[in-house]
């Protein structure tokens, strides 16, 4: 925690007297009967911190396929869009809808080609384009009443991904960093890994702390290589000498403490030992040489990938994603808190059919294997998995102005699909329904801020009282929306 | 807290075909505002335990005060239904103002009888058992505690004095108050801040010794460490004035514009790019920061720096340089996504040009209003609207390079947003100022952004003066006498110092807005040359300096943070000014985002100062963002200072530092003789501006020995790899002396890593 930093002593005072978390009544009695008020400046920012009551999901990984998956080729049958392909849409249903390319005078509906067939013993219809996660559905909460505000791929990601259109706002993995604070002592508390593809518009924003402080920002790790930007010690140095190193710069930063009683610095010596940890500790979470031939097959890591033409999602990510799920489990079981799972990307507005095909190959394998592989672990209990992105896509085909053919969907903010997994959550449902064509959303919508506080809830946390002080306002991951979706509780 | 709205469940109320998207609905830009202030006021009251300095503590006797004891808890629990906002007022009664607390009810009580809380009708309802008279009402989430009752009562027993917010008052002139060490004064500033030390029975903490003061001076004023010179001289200085001697130097020095041009750059958002889906270049970006840095080491007024920026196009005569100094809100994000909706995003701008306003020169959370009226400050909605119709007749205009306001010759009407909806107008409204401030002096009919700054800057507003000053009080102790510089409103923290405060402010003002006379008269005060050491007796009554017993210690920024270790190095490339640099970064960022090229600065462009690194919005400089750099989506007037293992990391592996221990260890090298005990000492003086004590060097030199002894042994490669380019007279480097040379980088990388390194003590 900062010293004299006003910000962080605004949230560390209401942390002290309750403001903060709602938990602070056990906070409180703990600091004051520990080493009490002293002890506030310079206490560690990541240690782990009670809940607001008991959670059910201690940890998450949250998948995230940037783009705009089509729902209605994936997750939501829609028999009667089918019966009316090729028709316009229904007169009164585009009044005053805005799309990002689509023209809506001439745009006709466009049916599907995938079949769906149900699933497990919950029943759960889902499309041929996802045979692994077929066999997953009991364990799955279906959500096909997801609703967003935005249109746009960076406005809508943010809503997604921070709670807000604005740029600027702490990620969900930040929120949760900062609420719980981190079980282990030698990895980062909120990692992201990123299946590059075309790239992901908003950059970074996914994954940052936006006003929180910078401790809770995902730490982007790669799969292979250095898998933490500067991990490695500089060429010639090795694990002696930087120990070595350390060594010193810890003694002599104990003797600069002895002179000017700064607690801040204590949290530097921390931050060291810590980093050190971290340099053996990446490595080995990336060394994959102690899983089984069959994990590694359930996997998918070595599978072969289809040629395609041309993918906007980016050619060679079949091994790469798979590892990331993998590396997503073991970082699970080293106490991670929270794990970012992003490929971009999924916006298909035109070569649907081709493109969809082969990222759904490509993902489907490797997340029902994560989930399978979490439950027969016993880690799917307390580990919430979410699959989504920032909206879906239109059931009109995209016929904008200077494509020669309608081969694809446009943004469709209106209804879309997203699952949820273990964590307290109960699966094998569906949750909600679009209407027949998939143009909203029918029973018990979800919005974007009901997903996060339904999320937050999993983890213990209030919505309304994870609060954080900036320029003069205590924001919100939920801003002054968000109901929890109680069907959604085991 | 949730607010009870009218509006609440809406959303899930639709029936098929009738949502419209890619709209907002009702409240998705309404924000959580509540104030958590005073909850450790009403604990320390039931529990009779003093928190610290910032906590205001009440035992039997005491009397209440309403601004700071009262008013959060009324603003906290009560503003949202009996507030300002109309839309929102329950029972016709209003809390948030003198008239409406005294008032007579319709029921013909009153909410408020001075000495009298049984007569008052607030204490009943906050007392009321039935739950259907108790106040808040359960439903609200809000919920007062005993303490916070046991408050409202003292206070209105005590007869219910009552105040208006301190921030909207003018500025009020003191004298300095009386002080029993008359001795420890230098200046004015001394004595208001030794007065309540004294009336706590505190010492000040004694003055730091001339190395700990140069270094402080030196980084507070130019973001540099002194050179080993420069450090020797001051020590040596003996004749009187010596320490104003260094002040008038960094003061004069063109580094000074780069560093508190670099604060000015946090509030103004700067940054080289769009950020949005295609993060696009802004080339002349920089035109607009290099305007900064001139004008503050020209040392321009702060009222005339003020205008330049807000309007400077609408000047008679505009220079080119005045037109770029609007750059200032063309600094806002901009999405050119294909598909996006372009009005929505130029209104998006518009509110992010008024909220901007607000932050940097009203320190008040316009942005609170866009949707409603403020829940706390007195903003109405409307009003917003009115300082949004300023700026809604500008357009972006590139002026050679550079990138400037200009306004619309056809002016826009603006219509109210309802629930900050701009597809849902309401009334219409003309450009005009905040009802609760002193009104504007337009020089024509309709008011325009020229007639704006000059209300900005007019000596009648009470909040610019005050919150300029209180950003350069906060650079130079850590902490503003306002400890929300971004919230002069009720909800933000009142001033430590308040009486200070206005007479700096009024002295800042009178005496023509000179941001280095302001900063001069800080740093010649008793109370800036204080030692930053931790004080037992401090530590549980003011953990947070807030009564200023000592100077702060804290961790550079993050640009400063490489800039240091560069001119340790002797690396560091000076010049001032130009287009954004491009040190080296990793694929592992630069391939995230859809903008993917970086084209790495050569030679030495690319160890320029951390100000000058381009900043890309969607994939910013990864050592800025671990350092805590803000990211530019909004005016930063304070940022965080946090401490993690990435910083560590950064500062032992990334490229720069890595080239940086190299830099220094030649130094050392060559600078000390190639004598390991000469190179200690010498690293300490150049990086810490000191000697080391007895137990460092002796831990130092350790080291030392131990690294060259191990690398005795270590392959010729292993230990070029660890030099770089060997010290040398031409001749080849034999293999002990690069092992010892290896032995020195290892020395500078240790000291670069030293928390005192990074720390302005």
């Amino acid at each position: 925690m900062a010293r004299h930093h006003p910000r962080i002593e605004d949230s560390r005072r209401r942390f002290l007297t309750g403001g903060l978390h709602g938990a602070g009544a056990v906070a409180l009695a703990n600091l004051l009967q520990g080493d009490g008020l002293l002890a506030a400046p310079g206490t560690d920012a990541s240690s782990a911190r009670p809940p607001h009551f008991a959670p059910t999901a201690k940890r998450c990984i949250y998948i995230y396929l940037e783009g705009g998956p089509s729902q209605m080729d994936l997750f939501d049958p829609k028999p009667k869009l089918n019966e009316l392909d090729g028709e316009p849409l229904p007169g009164s249903l585009a009044e005053n809808v805005q799309f990002a390319f689509l023209q809506k005078d001439s745009a006709r509906l466009m049916g599907t080609d995938r079949r769906f067939r149900k699933h497990g013993e919950c029943g759960t219809e889902l499309s041929e384009l996802l045979p692994h996660l077929s066999g997953c559905v009991d364990d799955i909460a279906l959500i096909r009443s997801m609703h967003t505000d935005q249109f746009n791929h960076v406005p809508a990601q943010l809503l997604m991904n921070c709670g807000s259109a604005i740029a600027g706002r702490p990620s969900v993995g930040s929120w949760l960093s900062y609420g719980l604070g981190s079980e282990t002592s030698d990895l980062p508390a909120f990692v992201s890994m990123v299946t590059v593809g075309r790239g992901l518009p908003g950059g970074s924003a996914s994954w940052s702390s936006g006003f929180l402080p910078s401790i809770y920002d995902g730490v982007l790790f790669r799969s292979d290589g250095e898998p933490v930007i500067n991990l490695s010690n500089p060429e010639g140095i090795d694990r002696v000498d930087q120990r070595a190193s350390i060594d010193a710069i810890q003694d002599l930063n104990r003797l600069r403490l002895g002179v000017v009683g700064d607690p801040e610095l204590r949290s530097r010596i921390r931050a060291y030992e810590l980093a050190f940890r971290m340099q053996s500790a990446a490595p080995d979470l990336i060394d994959l040489t102690q899983e089984s031939r069959e994990t590694i097959e359930m996997y998918g890591l070595e599978r072969k990938e289809p040629t395609i033409k041309s993918n906007r999602g980016g050619i060679g990510n079949f091994g790469p994603f798979a590892r990331n799920c993998l590396l997503a489990r073991r970082m699970i079981e080293r106490g991670v808190r929270v794990v970012n799972l992003i490929h971009a990307s999924w916006d298909h507005h035109s070569n649907l059919e081709p493109e969809l095909v082969h990222n759904s190959l490509m993902v489907d394998q490797p997340i029902a294997a994560l989930l399978k592989d979490l439950k027969r672990r016993g880690l799917l209990d307390e580990t919430l998995v979410v699959w989504g992105s920032e909206f879906g896509r239109t059931p009109l085909g995209e016929n904008r102005s200077g494509f020669k053919k309608v081969t694809g969907r446009d943004h469709h903010p209106g209804a879309f699909s997203m699952w949820m997994a273990g964590g307290g959550v109960r699966g094998g449902q569906v949750i909600g329904a679009s209407d027949e064509i998939g143009w909203n959303t029918t029973e018990d919508p979800v919005h974007v801020h009901d997903l996060h506080a339904t999320i937050l809830h999993l983890f213990g946390l209030d919505h309304t009282k994870l609060t954080y002080r900036f320029q003069g306002r205590d924001f919100r991951l939920t801003d002054v929306h968000g109901k929890v979706v109680e069907k959604l509780l085991a | 807290m949730f607010f009870r709205t009218p509006f609440r469940g809406a959303r899930s109320q639709r029936t098929w075909g009738q949502r419209t998207w890619g709209q907002r609905t009702w409240g998705q830009r309404t924000w959580a505002c509540r104030s958590g202030f005073l909850l450790g006021l009403s604990f320390s009251l039931v529990h009779g335990v003093s928190l610290s300095a910032a906590e205001p503590r009440l035992s039997a006797g005491d009397t209440v005060d309403f601004m700071r004891d009262v008013r959060p808890i009324l603003a906290q629990n009560c503003f949202v239904c009996h507030g300002p906002d109309e839309g929102t007022r329950e029972g016709g009664f209003r809390l948030d103002q003198r008239e409406g607390l005294f008032a007579e009810l319709g029921s013909g009580d009153r909410g408020v009888v001075p000495g009298d809380s049984g007569a008052s009708e607030l204490l009943n309802r906050v007392n009321a058992s039935d739950p259907l008279e108790r106040m808040p009402p359960p439903d609200s989430g809000k919920a007062l505690s005993d303490g916070e009752i046991a408050l409202l009562e003292a206070w209105i027993d005590q007869g219910a004095s009552y105040a208006e917010h301190w921030s909207f008052q003018p500025p009020r002139r003191t004298e300095s108050p009386p002080v029993v060490d008359e001795g420890w004064v230098r200046d004015p500033i001394d004595r208001y801040v030794l007065s309540k030390l004294e009336s706590e029975e505190l010492r000040p903490s004694p003055e730091a010794d001339r190395r700990t003061l140069i270094r402080r001076l030196s980084l507070d004023l130019t973001g540099l460490p002194p050179s080993p010179a420069e450090v020797d001289a001051f020590v040596e200085d003996d004749r009187p004035g010596g320490y104003e001697r260094v002040v008038d130097r960094l003061l004069l020095s063109p580094h000074f514009g780069e560093r508190w041009g670099r604060h000015w750059l946090d509030l103004a958002r700067y940054a080289d790019s769009d950020g949005y889906l295609g993060d696009d270049l802004r080339p002349g970006a920089y035109r607009y920061r290099d305007w900064v840095i001139d004008a503050i080491n020209r040392d321009l007024p702060f009222d005339r720096f003020t205008i330049e920026q807000i309007a400077g196009d609408l000047l008679p005569g505009a220079t080119t340089g005045q037109r770029i100094a609007t750059g200032f809100h063309r600094n806002t994000m901009k999405n050119t996504e294909a598909g996006a909706d372009r009005e929505e995003d130029r209104v998006n701008r518009t509110v992010d040009r008024v909220a901007t306003t607000g932050t940097v020169w009203l320190g008040l959370t316009l942005g609170c209003a866009e949707c409603h009226t403020h829940k706390f400050d007195p903003i109405s909605h409307r009003e917003f609207y009115q300082l949004y119709a300023f700026f809604n007749n500008v357009e972006d205009k590139e002026v050679g390079k550079a990138r400037t306001l200009v306004s619309t010759t056809k002016p826009r009407e603006t219509r109210i947003h309802l629930r900050g909806d701009f597809r849902n107008p309401g009334d219409r409204v003309e450009p005009n100022t905040l009802g609760v401030l002193p009104p504007m002096r337009p020089r024509g009919s309709t008011p325009d952004r020229l007639d704006l700054a000059n209300w900005l800057v007019d000596r009648a507003n009470p909040l610019t003066p005050r919150t300029a000053v209180n950003h350069v009080w906060k650079h130079l102790f850590g902490r503003g006498l306002v400890a929300t510089p971004d919230d002069f409103g009720t909800t933000g923290e009142t001033p430590s110092h308040p009486e200070l405060l206005d007479r700096l402010a009024i002295e800042f003002r009178d005496g023509g807005w000179s941001r280095k006379a302001l900063i001069k008269r800080i740093v010649m005060s008793a109370t800036y040359r204080q030692e930053s050491h931790a004080r037992p007796d401090l530590a549980v009554r003011d953990p947070f300096n807030v009564w200023l017993a000592r100077q702060g210690r804290f961790r550079l920024e993050a640009e400063i943070v490489r800039d240091v270790a560069l001119a340790a190095s002797g690396l560091m490339v000076r010049s001032i000014g130009g287009p954004s640099i491009r040190p080296p970064m990793g694929s592992q960022i630069t391939e995230i985002s859809r903008n993917k090229d970086w084209k790495e600065s050569t030679g030495g462009e690319k160890h320029r100062r951390g100000l000058y690194i381009l900043f890309r919005r969607a994939t910013p400089y990864p050592m800025l963002t671990t350092f805590d750099a803000p990211d530019s989506t909004a005016a930063c007037a304070r940022r965080e200072r946090s401490n993690s293992p990435l910083q560590s990391l950064t500062l032992m592996n990334d490229p720069v530092f890595v080239e940086a221990a190299r830099g220094l260890g030649r130094r050392l090298v060559s600078e000390s003789d190639g004598r390991p005990g000469r190179a200690v000492r010498h690293a300490y003086r150049v990086c810490l501006a000191r000697e080391p004590t007895d137990d460092e060097f002796t831990r130092a030199m350790r080291f030392v020995e131990e690294q060259r002894a191990r690398f005795a042994n270590a392959e010729p490669g292993r230990l070029k790899a660890i030099v770089g380019e060997p010290v040398s007279q031409g001749a080849p480097v034999p293999r002990v002396e690069l092992a010892a040379q290896a032995a020195q980088v290892a020395l500078a990388r240790v000291v670069l890593n030293l928390d005192e390194f990074i720390t302005r003590e």
